[in-house]
């Protein structure tokens, strides 16, 4: 970017539509004094695609398991999850103990995958693609996984109301432990990578942070909130599903290094050691999984009038990679849609502290700050009818952005 | 302030806002193989009282976290639900607390909360937007979702004449048109 001369005046940036980080769709506008970020302006609401809509008005409750499981490619357990649990507290159905148990082992699955791909991009947003190479290589095989246990890579069509439509058997333990233990054997050599590069350590160590204070005040959810000190997982806060059964903890970095700063690089170690707890979890669900039936109702006809009949509201609550995911459902007598659905995905708060963030940083530090939220704008832009692309005049594309934090790491490496 | 146990949120609420407060219940069920409780709370308070209802919860909780605001059009009136949750950050301890207030149609107004929880902007605006409740004192009024060439308004949550119309609706291959409107009035 081209010096400006030194004046009060400030000029603003539009960045995007396209996210500068993880190439999807958002738009910020940055306001800049030189190189320096005043005010950030978020615009988000370019991929509606009316998916609470849709379950109001066309979809039964069942059909709309699979809309919800649609919301986003990454964490598409967390939807489905909170949804029939939102459903099933409406209806006043309790899943079998066995379907709990095999609902947080996918959940906890799903977590290192997303990690792991988070880590991949972050490390692509400072211009560090061999780490990214590295960490997508070592994803592939939590993704072999997902496929034996699930059937699909993606969207694995495992939750149903008042159960879970797929069994994990005792034969298919010793192939998912063969997995973790090979992620138990690198773990160390990701926690070297990831933490102890000066590189990374030169980029992420003091930047984007976010204080604890600001965190609750902005009701930022996940590791994001986590590494700035907020100790706030619903897993841990409010378990559901076999959680309740378990002792998790709210990881906050202070774990590893003994302080809470709420930069990039704590958000870092929250993800990494959130994939090691992910571990243990399936772990311990393996061992305690008790016998037993999958489906509450496993007649899906029957299923359905019950859920027409039904009258009553609930509300689900999940802990998602990003953080927390909620699920509100009302349903009426006599209605086959349900009646209302909101569904607040984490970065639909954890978009309100970009501004915070962002101040007073440089323009070469939005991707790799921003990325580090993980935002993940499928699942926040769900709501209404158009998507029609928004025409700008002067856009920093993502490849200049990028090329500016490329640039800004070969300048600290020199 | 020490924790109270949900009953006693209930009387505090009733004890608080007297004639504003209208009812409360405790939701409870019992997790997976150790039977561990899970437990939340439904507050509903009239209009009047409903800013009195959170400056009550941010005493019961500093930085009370606000999940989402969500909203039923029920034909007469408009519900709206403020999903919070309280004493989190502890081992089964968090408790969650939706408080509902129901607006009337010819009023649709609400008083902001982002003076005393900032975050609550996005839930706000996409409330203004998607069913057109005016939220009287947001410091940033313009949408959040919906582009800026959607119709004024039409408010696609709505149930009534002030939902979309049939004509911006598209039906998809396979389905009959009428599908939907007669969804529309058996609701």
């Amino acid at each position: 970017m081209a010096v400006e001369e030194k004046k009060k005046a400030t000029y603003t940036i539009p960045v995007g539509p396209i996210h500068p980080a993880l190439k999807e769709p958002i738009r910020l506008a940055l306001t800049v004094d030189g190189e320096e970020i005043v005010d950030t302006d978020v615009f988000v609401g370019q991929v509606h695609r009316g998916i609470e809509w849709l379950g109001m008005n066309r979809n039964n409750p069942v059909q709309s398991i699979y809309i919800a499981e649609r919301i986003c490619g990454i964490c598409n357990m967390c939807h489905p999850f909170s949804f029939v649990m939102a459903v099933e507290q409406a209806a006043g159905i309790t899943p079998p103990p066995r379907a709990e148990y095999i609902r947080a082992i996918t959940a906890e699955l799903e977590r290192i995958h997303s990690h792991l791909l988070w880590a991949g991009v972050a490390a692509h947003e400072i211009g560090f693609d061999t780490i990214f190479y590295l960490a997508w290589r070592v994803r592939e095989e939590i993704m072999d996984l997902i496929e034996y246990v699930t059937g699909n890579r993606v969207t694995k069509a495992m939750f149903q109301i008042g159960g879970v439509r797929r069994d994990i058997t005792e034969e298919q333990f010793p192939r998912i432990r063969q997995s973790l233990d090979y992620y138990k054997s690198i773990f160390d050599q990701l926690k070297r990578v990831f933490l102890d590069d000066k590189t990374i350590q030169m980029r992420t160590r003091n930047v984007g942070i976010l204080k604890k204070e600001d965190a609750l005040r902005l009701l930022t959810v996940g590791p994001s909130g986590r590494a700035s000190g907020v100790p706030k997982d619903v897993r841990q806060d409010q378990p559901y599903a076999a959680y309740a059964d378990l002792d998790v903890k709210a990881i906050t970095p202070d774990i590893l290094t003994g302080t809470v700063v709420g930069d990039v690089y704590d958000r870092i170690i929250v993800r990494l050691v959130e994939v090691k707890q992910a571990i243990e979890i399936i772990e311990q669900c393996m061992e305690k999984m008790p016998p037993g039936s999958l489906l509450a109702q496993p007649k899906t006809a029957v299923l359905l009038k019950t859920l027409t009949k039904a009258e009553g509201e609930g509300v689900g609550r999940a802990e998602a990679p990003r953080g927390e995911v909620i699920h509100y459902v009302r349903l009426e007598a006599g209605r086959e849609t349900l009646a209302t659905w909101k569904v607040r995905a984490p970065t639909y708060v954890n978009l309100l502290c970009v501004p915070t963030i962002l101040k007073g940083m440089q323009i070469a530090d939005v991707p790799i700050a921003f990325a580090s939220l993980d935002p993940c704008m499928s699942c926040t832009n769900r709501v209404v009818v158009t998507d029609r692309a928004v025409g700008r005049k002067s856009v920093v594309d993502y490849e200049r952005l990028h090329q500016l934090s490329v640039e800004k790491t070969k300048e600290l490496q020199r | 302030m020490e924790k109270l146990a949900p009953q006693a949120i209930i009387d505090s609420f009733a004890k608080e806002l007297g004639g504003g407060f209208v009812g409360g219940s405790v939701y409870e069920c019992e997790v997976a193989v150790k039977k561990n409780k899970f437990q939340s709370l439904w507050i509903e308070v009239k209009k009047d009282a409903f800013r009195q209802a959170v400056e009550h919860i941010c005493r019961l909780q500093e930085y009370p976290h606000l999940a989402i605001i969500s909203s039923s059009d029920l034909g007469a009136e408009v519900e709206l639900i403020y999903h919070f949750t309280i004493y989190y950050g502890y081992h089964l301890q968090e408790l969650s607390l939706g408080l509902r207030v129901k607006l009337p149609k010819n009023d649709l107004t609400i008083a902001t909360i982002t003076d005393l929880i900032p975050g609550a902007i996005f839930t706000e605006r996409e409330t203004q937007e998607m069913m057109g409740v005016e939220v009287v004192g947001i410091p940033d009024n313009r949408r959040l979702f919906l582009p800026p060439d959607f119709p004024e308004g039409v408010y696609p949550w709505r149930r009534d004449e002030k939902g979309p119309p049939d004509d911006m609706l598209r039906v998809l291959p396979g389905r009959k048109q009428e599908w939907h409107r007669e969804n529309k009035e058996g609701s």
